[in-house]
């Protein structure tokens, strides 16, 4: 598959010993400015990636005062003032409460459900099932922003908008055709004599999946679980457009909304401290399933 | 391999058949019906299905209706307009600007993304030094840790932090001017003046896209076998020659895939628009087609007419998928002649 060394070098084995000296030395030179000059360029990148991030969580320490008569040094103490408003006077703790409920529910729901739509999909013949799975492949394609409006009335009609269950079964049906389109691949690749085999010891179609065939798919399962959670913590045009009710907020409508009031009343120092408190979760995933995260790409990519 | 591997219901009906075969094909099983059968589908495919065509493919046939309609929302009463609405559309300047504002989003947005991305990805995976193995640069282990920290945070929250970033007064970027000695910039209003509030949407969603671009890009630059480098090294490639040369054409598909991504959420563009200018921007020059559909509907109250821009956006978003796969096929035909 894959015969390039770690991308990173300083955890690869040590090179083989360099050819010394001798008549290359001149493109060796060369060599040199390239790699400053693309060490110059990543370091730059990466400066402008961190300066924001780390100039963020310093102004969320400040006072709004500070913020603006010193908008650079660091704090002058580190008071926690801010997360505490932010997290009380502006809702921010009710905010992520819900989007916790909202993103977790939604979550479990489109795991178990493109599982079993997948399995199905993938293993079981019955007449329209191509023409079910080309539909779940066209519902990914859609820009969302056409199905908004009437998508509004579909909940108005059935008593769910403005309510959380209402989000948290739209996220599940968006959410499902990315789901099934690869955890489709996935079963598909499952060796059939495990069903035969289950089959023969009598298990039926449910006992199949559940005890043979979705433990064998966990490690496809664990990588849209991670694609999932990143897409629906950050989901923003749902809720805005089908959750109005102030009280069920999620995070990401609840920040746009904290930011668009009247200009010159935002509490600055709480806004800074929501930004962090918005960010660190999902960076602690990202940190802790970073290696996860990128197999997953790598899986998705490959053919 | 003697099996259907991807066999249609046809094929795997008649190997479930054929004398000798296994009873149960890849491809699909065809069990007895059973009410245990009939319940397992009925939770595992109609429930699921159902579902989505609910929420998701529903909304979308009734957009295409409404597009057609004078509906308001508010009552029961409407009339079918026919193409009413587009000829409308096509009249109304602001949603003409939207149109052109999303265009310069498509066309630069990609763009930037996929050369920035290809090109760390590249120094990351194989761009170190230039004998012995092939190996990206020293360190890029840390970059691309810390390359990859915007793909994290949600767009709303990018958008948000960019828009203090720009403050006039307390931001950072005028900040960092004024501090090297460009006072013009102490209030710079970034974000307020028609020539650069585009310009800097467009930086805020490549800030933001790149680092998951540069993850695609690695992992496929991983999946190309070492070999193929060093051929092209002993053959005296550097690595502008390199990425061009041998990583562009190995990973097509990959590319085209992420313009399209990146193409689609450049149209769509909502999130960092809405946080970074909710006005539409200075004359709307930062006024894209979602926050105009979005207005109209929600604001405005004219259903019929945002579902018509709905048509409109997927209409534009399928012809640009459309543009680059044309593109890709073309230069791919190229290609293959000039081997030829």
């Amino acid at each position: 598959m894959t015969a390039i060394a770690p991308e990173s070098a300083e955890q690869a084995p040590a090179p083989p010993a360099r050819p010394v000296g001798g008549g290359s030395s001149r493109l060796a030179h060369g060599d040199r400015g390239t790699t400053t000059i693309a060490h110059i360029v990543l370091v730059v990148w990466a400066v402008i990636v961190i300066g924001p991030m780390l100039w963020t969580l310093f102004s969320s320490f400040k006072t709004t005062n500070e913020i603006f008569s010193s908008p650079f040094g660091l704090p002058a103490d580190w008071n926690f003032d801010n997360y505490v408003s932010a997290w009380t006077e502006h809702a921010i703790g009710t905010w992520f409460v819900n989007t916790v409920i909202v993103v977790g529910f939604a979550l479990a729901g489109v795991m178990l459900l493109g599982a079993m739509c997948s399995y199905v999909l993938a293993r079981y013949s019955f007449p329209g099932r191509r023409a079910i799975y080309y539909l779940m492949l066209a519902g990914l394609t859609f820009p969302p922003f056409l199905a908004i409006v009437p998508l509004f009335f579909v909940l108005d009609n059935i008593g769910l908008l403005n309510t959380l269950p209402g989000l948290i079964v739209t996220y599940i049906a968006f959410a499902l055709p990315f789901t099934v389109f690869f955890l489709y691949a996935f079963f598909k690749t499952l060796p059939e004599e495990l069903a035969e085999a289950a089959a023969i010891d009598g298990a039926g179609h449910w006992r199949t999946f559940f005890q043979v065939m979705l433990p064998m798919a966990i490690p496809g399962m664990a990588s849209v679980a991670i694609f999932n959670f990143l897409g629906l913590w950050n989901q923003f045009l749902l809720p805005v457009a089908l959750n109005t009710d102030r009280d069920n907020y999620v995070l990401s409508q609840g920040m746009a909304s904290f930011v668009s009031q009247a200009g010159y009343a935002v509490d600055f120092g709480s806004m800074f401290a929501a930004v962090v408190i918005t960010v660190v979760p999902v960076l602690i995933v990202y940190i802790v399933f970073q290696r996860q995260l990128q197999g997953s790409v790598s899986q998705g990519t490959m053919k | 391999m003697t099996e259907v591997v991807d066999g249609g219901d046809a094929i795997a009906k008649v190997g479930a058949r054929a004398p000798g075969r296994r009873r149960a094909p890849r491809g699909g099983l065809r069990p007895r019906m059973s009410w245990e059968y009939v319940s397992f589908l009925a939770v595992f495919l109609v429930f699921p299905v159902g579902l989505f065509l609910l929420f998701v493919i529903w909304p979308f046939a009734q957009a295409a209706f409404y597009a057609l309609t004078d509906w308001s929302g508010f009552s029961d009463e409407f009339n079918v307009v026919g193409l009413d609405n587009f000829v409308k559309l096509w009249n109304d300047p602001l949603f003409m600007t939207a149109v052109g504002n999303s265009m310069k989003l498509a066309l630069v947005v990609p763009l930037v993304t996929v050369v920035v991305s290809l090109a760390f990805a590249s120094l990351i995976t194989v761009g170190g030094q230039g004998r012995g193995q092939i190996r990206g640069l020293g360190g890029s282990g840390f970059y691309r840790v810390i390359s990859f920290f915007p793909y994290v945070i949600p767009g709303i929250v990018i958008a948000i932090m960019w828009r203090l970033i720009l403050d006039p007064q307390m931001g950072l970027v005028n900040g960092v001017l004024t501090g090297i000695g460009l006072n013009q910039f102490e209030d710079f209003p970034w974000l307020g003046r028609v020539a650069t509030a585009m310009p800097w949407t467009m930086f805020v969603m490549i800030w933001g896209f790149v680092g998951f671009y540069m993850l695609l890009f690695i992992a496929a630059i991983k999946g190309v076998p070492a070999e193929t480098y060093e051929a092209a090294r002993l053959d005296g490639a550097g690595r502008i020659r390199m990425a061009w040369s041998v990583t562009l054409p190995l990973i097509r598909d990959n590319v085209q895939t992420a313009w399209i991504y990146l193409g689609i959420g450049a149209l769509d563009g909502f999130v960092y628009v809405v946080a970074l200018n909710p006005s539409g921007g200075p004359e709307n020059s930062t006024l894209v087609m979602s926050q105009q559909l979005f207005r109209t509907a929600f604001t405005q109250g004219q259903f019929g007419y945002a579902s018509a821009m709905g048509v409109i956006l997927a209409l534009v978003t399928l012809l640009f998928a459309a543009i680059v796969f044309s593109v890709n096929r073309l230069l791919g035909g190229r290609d293959e002649k000039g081997r030829a």
